[in-house]
């Protein structure tokens, strides 16, 4: 137990409940997680496994499915990330330099912010459908399907990264939009009596004043890439652990659903689910660390 | 310091021009991506609103020819969503309320109490918050599981349907990253207040619900707001502890996703998309209200807060 200093009894008032439930749904989990992925064959009910070692991690690794869906990620977060930051930054600029309607722009561009995933995946489900879709329509298509049984990866991957562009911008303009308003003035001022053209006040002022806020975008845009899962089940509009859910064939399969995978599967491998959220884990780390380490260099605090 | 000082008439006309030329390269690109945006929701209303001949008609129409409101009221009849609304707000509410409590009184332990130990499980609570929530959710799955919370059939006793709601709350009320935040903000109350308050016999207690909670009484109608936002989208952990065939206890979220899925007709002349749309629109617009009237709150808070959502 704690030895508490003077108000020991007050904070054990104040955070036991707390900690109390942390401990429940949150510490013991991690621990578990961890003890998991290393029992092999472990069975959920009974509690029996047959012995330590990595063999979660074998099973997994070499699953073409968990492959898929490490090079679903992968394309997803390798792609539409930087393509959402690009136009996030490109929006908040274009934002804060325009005084006329710029409040009515503003909640416009974060209207996905407040909307369900599950709804507006539909919508897009809808706007893409082969038959009566309007994608298909403005853009003069004929019965090119995206989404259902006659679907191409690509199309299929497509769809998702519109859907996740669509979402992902709001949250990313208003966290750089409110960086941007905090840059003192004076640096513009300074820049225009200098005669510094718009290139490289944007350059030399707008992006190193801003770097802190992109990093912070950057990085929970790639940790929330790494997850995505309810998109995919949307636009399908198939439940969990139902043929389909991830697109004919489940082509669209994500790290997150592999792992909610096994959570249906029979027999319950929770083993293997548990080392596959530990490489969830190890991959969102080691992405952190060198985007914190690429930012050592260019990040001005 | 004035521009004209610097530059002859000619020089002035190139700079007046080169500022329209920005000014409308800028507002197009605004109006494309606010295009963008919301085709999407503008789509979702103008099909929900069309008779199903029209959705399925060759010729597609952007502009609804015949409003009706008939799916609207097919969707009432598909889905019980009476019960989704209610249960959505029952879970947001107890999670939200209950979540406030062990928030306040947690961010008020790290601030301002001193007690040993204080500073390493500030640290080890740090640490847990890099690490992603499906982690956690296989073991909190296996948990609610060996309780009996968890899928609890139709016509079940009350002590087990409490269990499965107790299920969609209990796992989300301990809340690092919001303790985590309101300790930002209860760090910046000056200690001189809380000298005074000892001065005039005021209890730690007493002090924290007197003064602390008032001053920062911005961020915790922030985080109440994230946090019903929060419930009204969530998907993953009530379709994993819900029964997709007991409605009585499904979500916003999940519910919308059992009504329209694979088992009803898509093409053809028994389509439904006008319905699916329809119970989009009915999922999506109460939080639309909700956002026009807390509008300001809410994007202040977001921004302030730098919560994903």
């Amino acid at each position: 137990m704690l030895e508490f200093k003077k108000d020991g009894w007050k904070a054990a008032i104040a955070l036991g409940p707390t900690l109390l439930l942390l401990s429940v749904f949150t510490f013991y989990p991690i621990i578990n997680a961890v003890l998991m992925a290393f029992k092999q064959d472990y069975v959920f009910l009974s509690g029996t496994y047959n012995g330590i070692g990595f063999g979660n991690f074998v099973t997994i690794l070499s699953d073409p499915k968990f492959l898929d869906a490490l090079k679903n990620t992968s394309i997803m977060v390798f792609i539409s990330v930087p393509l959402t930051i690009i136009l996030s930054l490109l929006l908040a600029v274009a934002l804060n330099s325009v005084k006329k309607l710029r409040g009515f722009f503003q909640t416009v561009f974060f209207l996905p912010y407040v909307t369900n995933t599950i709804a507006l995946g539909l919508v897009f489900n809808v706007v893409f459908h082969k038959d009566y879709g309007l994608f298909n329509s403005v853009f003069g298509l004929e019965l090119v399907d995206w989404l259902g049984s006659g679907t191409t990866y690509w199309r299929a991957m497509f769809v998702l990264m519109v859907y996740t562009i669509w979402n992902g911008l709001a949250f990313k303009i208003i966290v750089l939009l409110s960086g941007l308003q905090s840059i003192d003035k004076q640096y513009y001022q300074a820049a225009s009596v200098d005669g510094a053209n718009r290139k490289r006040v944007f350059g030399k002022i707008t992006v190193p004043l801003l770097s802190p806020m992109i990093l912070y975008v950057t990085i929970t845009s790639f940790i929330g890439a790494f997850k995505v899962y309810t998109s995919v089940i949307a636009l399908f509009g198939k439940g969990a652990g139902q043929t389909g859910a991830y697109g004919p064939d489940n082509m669209l399969i994500t790290v997150v659903g592999y792992i909610y995978e096994k959570l249906w599967a029979s027999g319950t491998p929770f083993g293997v689910a548990a080392a596959g959220s530990i490489i969830l884990f190890i991959i969102i780390l080691l992405i952190t660390l060198v985007q914190f380490w690429i930012s050592k260099k260019r990040v001005h605090y | 310091m004035d521009r004209e000082l610097y530059f002859d008439e000619q020089q002035l006309k190139k700079f007046k021009a080169y500022t329209i030329v920005t000014k409308i390269f800028t507002y197009t690109f605004l109006i494309i991506l606010a295009l963008f945006i919301i085709i999407p929701f503008y789509w979702m209303i103008a099909t929900s609103l069309k008779t199903t001949a029209e959705v399925i008609s060759q010729n597609i129409s952007f502009f609804p020819r015949e409003l009706t409101f008939a799916s609207y009221a097919a969707v009432f009849e598909r889905a019980p969503l009476f019960t989704m609304y209610m249960n959505t707000i029952l879970v947001g509410f107890f999670t939200t309320s209950l979540t406030i409590v062990s928030v306040i009184f947690a961010a008020f332990a790290f601030s301002r109490l001193k007690f040993k130990g204080r500073e390493v499980i500030f640290s080890i609570l740090l640490m847990t918050m890099m690490i992603p929530g499906e982690v956690f959710v296989i073991t909190n799955y296996m948990t609610v599981n060996t309780l009996g919370w968890i899928r609890v059939p139709e016509g079940a006793p009350l002590h087990e349907i409490i269990g499965n709601y107790a299920a969609m709350i209990l796992p989300f009320v301990g809340s690092i990253f919001y303790t985590f935040f309101l300790r930002q903000t209860f760090r910046q109350i000056p200690n001189e207040l809380y000298l005074a308050a000892k001065v005039d016999g005021l209890g730690d207690f007493k002090y924290l619900f007197k003064v602390m909670v008032p001053i920062a009484k911005s961020t915790i109608i922030t985080i109440t707001i994230l946090s019903m936002i929060g419930t009204w989208n969530a998907y993953i952990w009530p379709s994993l502890v819900t029964s997709s065939s007991n409605s009585a206890l499904w979500l916003v979220s999940n519910g919308l996703n059992e009504v329209f899925r694979s088992t009803i007709e898509l093409s053809g002349p028994n389509s439904v998309l006008n319905q699916q749309m329809a119970g989009s629109a009915l999922v999506t617009l109460p939080l639309l209200v909700v956002f026009f009237l807390l509008k300001d709150y809410i994007m202040k808070g977001v921004s302030r807060s730098g919560i994903k959502g």
